[in-house]
């Protein structure tokens, strides 16, 4: 009997022995530090260790520096830029990739369009410093160009895929329906493709805007002296000493991404 | 009313999709479509229905051959640019409008004023009888109801030719026979000539002013529905509209002779017919049965199985000559019960019910 219930009843992964310690192991191993970098960051001491009464001085030290504000306005301002024309491009790109008969070179492309997600970002945090070093020794430009290039470099990928899964799921009889209906090809992608695709557009355009607010390793290598963004500022300071103001900052990091990142899954699920 | 002026023209058109090894989609089809006349493409799958309806709306062009539309050549024209409109298979309605919007939508691309738009709509949702869910979203009305806003959005615009592929096929049956009524009244009311694609021989029948027989990428012959099923001309014709009796013969002078020397009678106009061997069609309600009165030259079968079907009955007998042939008879309220498993019967044909088939 005690046989074959155990043979009738459907594998469960809660029946796998430890499963519920390994479970706990790793929420407590991702959520714990970020559960008490969080909790610090409302601590009215400056001790790391204590914590002593509930405040929002941190946040008032933080919001009253102007390196914090300096830099956080960059990183929105380069965060908003790069994913915007990421987006722009990401659109094409799917597009091109979808709409298209199948053409010689589509698998490159779409390799190219990746390649991002496959080369370690350090390897091309590197590359980027020395191409960039050569065009600002050879120009003298040491702007905000050289960061906006590179962060919507990376931000592509990220903006492309939900845009695509998209464009794939989308009836391809609902354009032709368009034309049949007199519709000019323009007016086509205007009127029903893209209302159509939006949802993935603004999902992409989400992901990748995070992805850009949270980059350290490509800003650190392609800012310019004294062009910091917040995360790059963040680990400045860490260098030095950690101050519950980081604790702020990075509470308030979070927040951002947490919002932006539920709205893209709330985008992208799809709806029947 | 149909007339004789053509809507459409189709001038040996060839469409050919290169692979692997070319698919021949179309192969030389020249067709000519009457003004308001409810005309049928019939065939089975992969016969090239489609392909020849894409081709006249403009999604896809011909590789030779030409379209003509009131006998202006079209073939080459985008599909925005032509008086067509499609009714697709699985509706292509607009999800992210409403069901005015979807009908709206090819007048505002026509540049029709809003309150021309307007009052259209208004009266295409009458015309489908749909004036209540105006408002919905195509996702919250039934399959039936996205039938009637898909017609709607397609007729709106007063098109030359409505194009219907397979529009009833995914309804239930029910709902299919109301939408056959409904379409034809649809046709009349407007006057627009619909092309109209099924592979459902009844359908085709009953629904059609004329219809287009096609097979592997050509029309195989065309005609009225009586013409069709009266007077196929070929064994593939005769079998996908209908059922049918196939029998070896050889023309004599005006008889067709069967394998085992039985003389058949044939009918004035086949009288014409040169000698040889053919395949000759018998349909199976065109038969009378009686008792077998043991004459020597009489056209005889042994029944070797009934089938009863409540408005038919239908016996299958085996011949003399070995064939298998079936035989439908209405039935009555005085049944006897003549005809019983074993039992070896006479067979009367009308001379007219005799068909010979070119192959
Ligand atoms: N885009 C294409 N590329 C290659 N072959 C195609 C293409 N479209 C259709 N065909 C082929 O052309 C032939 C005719 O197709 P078509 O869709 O016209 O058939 P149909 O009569 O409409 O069939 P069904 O009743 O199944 O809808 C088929 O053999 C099909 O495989
Ligand atoms: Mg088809």
């Amino acid at each position: 009997m005690a046989r074959s219930s155990l043979f009738n009843r459907p594998f469960e992964i809660k029946r796998i022995p430890s499963f519920q310690s390994i479970a706990l192991f790793t929420f407590v191993g991702l959520y714990g530090p970020i559960i008490i970098l969080i909790t610090y960051s409302f601590n009215s001491s400056a001790s790391l260790g204590v914590f002593e009464s509930f405040s929002f001085q941190w946040y008032i030290t933080a919001w009253e520096n102007e390196k914090v504000q300096e830099a956080a306005f960059r990183s929105l301002y380069l965060a908003a830029t790069a994913a915007t024309i990421a987006t722009i491009a990401a659109t094409m790109a799917a597009l091109a990739t979808t709409r298209t008969k199948k053409f010689r070179g589509m698998t490159l492309i779409f390799v190219i369009i990746n390649q991002p997600l496959m080369i370690p970002e350090i390897v091309t945090a590197v590359a980027l410093l020395v191409f960039f070093a050569m065009i600002k020794i050879a120009t003298g430009y040491t702007g905000m160009l050289y960061l906006i290039i590179a962060h919507t470099a990376f931000c592509i990928p990220f903006a492309y895929l939900p845009i695509r899964a998209r464009l794939e799921s989308m009836d391809l009889t609902l354009e032709t329906a368009g034309a049949d209906l007199y519709a000019t090809p323009w007016k086509t992608f205007q009127r029903i493709t893209l209302p159509m695709i939006w949802p993935g557009i603004i999902a992409g355009y989400m992901l990748a805007f995070v992805i850009s607010l949270d980059d350290v390793v490509i800003s650190e290598f392609v800012k310019s002296a004294g062009q910091e963004t917040l995360p790059t500022y963040m680990l400045g300071q860490l260098r030095r000493f950690i101050t519950p103001e980081t604790n702020a900052i990075a509470t308030v990091n979070i927040a951002v991404s947490v919002i932006l990142v539920s709205g893209f899954f709330l985008l992208t699920q799809r709806k029947k | 009313m149909t007339t004789n002026d053509e809507a459409i023209e189709i001038k040996n058109a060839l469409k050919v999709y290169k692979g692997d090894t070319d698919v021949y989609a179309l192969n030389d089809v020249s067709l000519m479509i009457k003004k308001n006349e409810f005309f049928t493409l019939l065939g089975p799958s992969g016969c090239g229905k489609t392909t020849l309806l894409r081709l006249i709306a403009g999604f896809e062009h011909p590789t030779s051959g030409t379209i003509l539309l009131n006998k202006e050549d079209i073939s080459l024209l985008p599909p925005n640019k032509r008086p067509v409109n499609t009714v697709f298979q699985n509706y292509a309605l607009f999800p992210h409008m409403t069901v005015g919007g979807n009908i709206a939508f090819g007048l505002e691309m026509l540049g029709w004023s809003k309150s021309e738009v307007a009052s259209a709509v208004d009266e295409m949702l009458e015309l489908v009888k749909m004036q209540d869910l105006k408002n919905r979203r195509p996702a919250e009305i039934s399959g039936g109801q996205q039938q009637r806003v898909a017609l709607a959005r397609a007729l709106a615009p007063k098109p030359q030719v409505l194009l219907l592929d397979e529009p009833l096929s995914a309804l239930d049956l029910k709902l299919r026979k109301q939408m056959q009524i409904e379409l034809k009244r649809l046709q009349s009311e407007t006057g627009i000539t619909f092309v109209f694609v099924t592979h459902d021989q009844e359908e085709a029948l009953t629904m059609s002013d004329r219809i287009a027989v096609m097979n592997e990428g050509k029309i195989l012959q065309y005609g009225n529905p009586r013409d069709i099923y009266h007077h196929p001309e070929n064994k593939f014709v005769a079998n996908f509209i209908g059922d049918s009796n196939f029998l070896l013969a050889d023309i004599q002078n005006g008889n067709a002779v069967l394998t085992d020397g039985t003389e058949l009678k044939l009918s004035k106009e086949n009288k014409q017919v040169s000698n040889g061997q053919k395949s000759i069609l018998i349909r199976p309600e065109h038969v009378q049965m009686s008792k077998a009165k043991g004459s020597k030259k009489a056209f005889e079968g042994k029944i070797s199985n009934i089938v009863y079907f409540g408005t038919d009955t239908h016996f299958h007998l085996e011949l003399k000559t070995g064939d298998d042939f079936t035989i439908r008879k209405q039935n009555t309220p005085n049944e006897g019960t003549d005809f019983e498993i074993g039992a070896v019967v006479e067979l009367t044909i009308d001379e007219n019910a005799i068909q010979i088939l070119n192959d």
